[in-house]
């Protein structure tokens, strides 16, 4: 079973300290000094769930219908006008995706394949959490997102986001024994860097809970126009430092959210930032930035992080 | 210890809802709906009338507004009934001199309590939509049906003594149990608007049409509980009427709901924007102001 780990900890375990200066340069495919992605979450989340014992579902007693409503809206609207506006500007997504969606709407899921999108795990359904759960089950829902998406959409998922951000102290050693390239469930970082896992080569990629939709709304309570500008501050220093040694920008969006008719048209405007931009920036999806990342600049990242960070 | 092995069985994992409240629907493969006129964008205005008794429920869901310290909660219950008694009248003057009528929400407490209110608003020419009997009476999944039942009648009976015999609804607070749906088919109530997963009405199971509620742009979600500037609030609005103006031209008719709170909105300091927002959209050739019934019922005209 290699190294035990215990329910106390003063660190993830996960990686080592790694300062932000003298890293081994990172250059993406093209010479492009900014890799940039996009995170649609296409969530399910159940009216009736059951009770995880470490976290309630819904605020309100069920049936939430405020709360449940508020998020069906993405997959009756909002799904639809975000992929429209992504394929307007050749933007493809990597689905942060509750597996489930392939059963209930094949629909939108064939559309986002078709259009050349990513998918990668992020639970079965964001009403199930991870939290309590011992190893073998923690496996059968990799498992059962691994068969399913490969059923639904003849992918291979390589990618992960813990459901609901609810993780165990096993995830990372169980997607990397299946396979997986990269997990979105860490914020350490805006480069990609190795993770110590028990087997395989697991990277972290950059995600982002600052800029994610969610909080830029309904934490810090933006308008869509600030969210605007906040993407575009968040784009110009990225591919500034990028000049040294390649970045990473990821935008995370709930379609039931940035898809509201008075916020889709707004985003558009970041999506037309970038496409001034596209000279410098490396525009593609969460596995092939793992997948170059790994081929060319892993081992160098592991032996500068073993070495404390000196060249 | 695992969790128990329920938590990894998903009983209603199967194509479409996991439920059978309302059949799934993409916005975009639907019918197009032509509004009267060949206007783009459907105006809805509706105004929250509520009132919140000093003694607050002890049930599982207490509503936004309700009260939050120890009795007496004079603060909280007059702020409210600042809405009732003032910011209300404001509104009607605002939307009449832009020309719009709206769709009150209202709490049958209020028809028996503050008679006054309830005539001028049907004098302004506004929809009277129930609310359920008062924000204590809160409709929720542990409500017994026939409890739940009762609810629903003393509200529509409230009305009715006032010769008052409202179409639409919405739950106070928005809440509901399993059967609230079922419950107002049976009572005769033709839509609701407690369901914000749309842009325009769809048809429950129950038979009755779920109206297009948008509480991302509802005065109280965006300055109270978000602090958004009031500026920032008249540019989402603005903007959500630009796309769907937009969206219509290719997709059919689309609605532009507006929720205001007499409390939030009706505030010396806010009421300026609301003005602005409507000669905004008093602009618009392409714009139809209607109640909730007129765009529900043209809308079943339309989709069938």
């Amino acid at each position: 079973m290699g190294k035990e780990k215990s329910s106390a900890a003063e660190d993830t375990g996960l990686y080592d300290y790694w300062p932000y200066r003298d890293r081994p340069k990172i250059t993406w495919p093209g010479g492009k000094k900014l890799a940039f992605w996009v995170a649609p979450n296409i969530e399910f989340y159940e009216l009736n769930p059951p009770t995880n014992p470490h976290r309630k579902a819904w605020a309100r007693p069920v049936p939430d219908v405020v709360n449940y409503a508020y998020r069906d809206h993405g997959n009756r609207v909002g799904n639809w006008r975000l992929m429209e506006v992504m394929a307007k500007y050749n933007v493809l997504g990597s689905v942060s995706l509750s597996i489930a969606m392939c059963d209930h709407f094949p629909d939108i899921i064939d559309a986002a394949n078709k259009l050349g999108w990513e998918f990668f795990s992020h639970g079965i359904y964001n009403t199930r959490y991870s939290y309590g759960m011992d190893e073998t089950q923690e496996r059968a829902v990799l498992e059962d997102s691994i068969r399913t998406v490969e059923a639904a959409t003849g992918q291979c998922i390589k990618g992960y986001l813990a459901p609901a951000l609810t993780h165990t102290v096993r995830t990372m050693d169980l997607i990397a024994e299946l396979g997986f390239t990269y997990t979105c469930d860490l914020f350490q970082d805006d480069q990609p860097q190795p993770l110590k896992t028990r087997t395989g080569r697991l990277v972290s990629m950059p995600y982002s809970l600052e800029i994610n939709d969610h909080y830029a709304y309904n934490v810090f309570g933006q308008s869509p126009a600030q969210y605007t500008d906040v993407l575009k501050r968040q784009f110009d220093t990225l591919l500034e430092e990028g000049a040294r040694s390649g970045t990473v920008m990821c935008i995370p969006l709930h379609a039931y959210l940035v898809g509201r008719s008075h916020r889709i048209g707004p985003f558009e405007e970041m999506l037309k930032y970038l496409d001034a931009h596209r000279d410098d920036v490396w525009v593609t999806r969460a596995c092939d930035i793992a997948d170059h990342f790994i081929q060319h600049h892993y081992d160098d990242a592991l032996v500068n992080i073993k070495r404390g960070g000196q060249a | 210890m695992a969790l128990d092995d329920d938590y990894l069985r998903y009983p209603h994992r199967q194509a479409g809802m996991d439920h059978s409240l309302y059949p799934t629907s993409n916005l975009f493969e639907r019918p197009k709906i032509a509004w009267p006129g060949g206007k783009k964008v459907a105006l809805w205005i509706t105004v929250a009338l509520e009132f919140f008794p000093l003694t607050p429920n002890d049930g599982p869901v207490r509503a936004p507004g309700a009260m939050v310290t120890p009795f007496p909660d004079y603060r909280t219950f007059t702020t409210k009934d600042y809405g009732n008694r003032v910011g209300i009248y404001r509104i009607m003057r605002v939307l009449e001199a832009a020309g719009f009528k709206a769709t009150a929400f209202m709490n049958s407490a209020l028809a028996r309590r503050y008679p006054a209110l309830l005539g001028d608003v049907q004098g302004a020419g506004w929809e009277i939509a129930a609310h359920g009997v008062d924000m204590n009476h809160v409709h929720h999944g542990a409500l017994p049906k026939e409890e739940e039942r009762a609810q629903i009648n003393a509200c529509l009976d409230e009305f009715a003594a006032h010769n008052v015999q409202p179409k639409g609804w919405l739950s106070p607070a928005r809440s509901e149990s399993h059967q609230t749906s079922q419950l107002l088919a049976e009572a005769g109530v033709e839509w609701f608007g407690d369901w914000g997963n749309d842009d325009m009405p769809y048809a429950f199971s129950s038979g009755v049409t779920a109206m297009p509620f948008t509480d991302e742009l509802e005065d109280r979600k965006c300055l109270v509980t978000l602090g958004q500037r009031e500026e920032v609030w008249e540019e989402q609005v603005l903007d959500a009427y630009d796309w769907l103006s937009v969206e219509a031209a290719d997709h059919g008719g689309r609605i532009l709901h507006i929720a205001l709170t007499p409390y939030v909105i009706g505030q010396p300091f806010r009421i300026q924007s609301l003005r602005n927002v409507l000669g905004h959209l008093g602009e618009k050739s392409d714009i139809w102001c209607a109640s909730g019934t007129e765009i529900c019922e043209a809308w079943c005209a339309g989709s069938t």
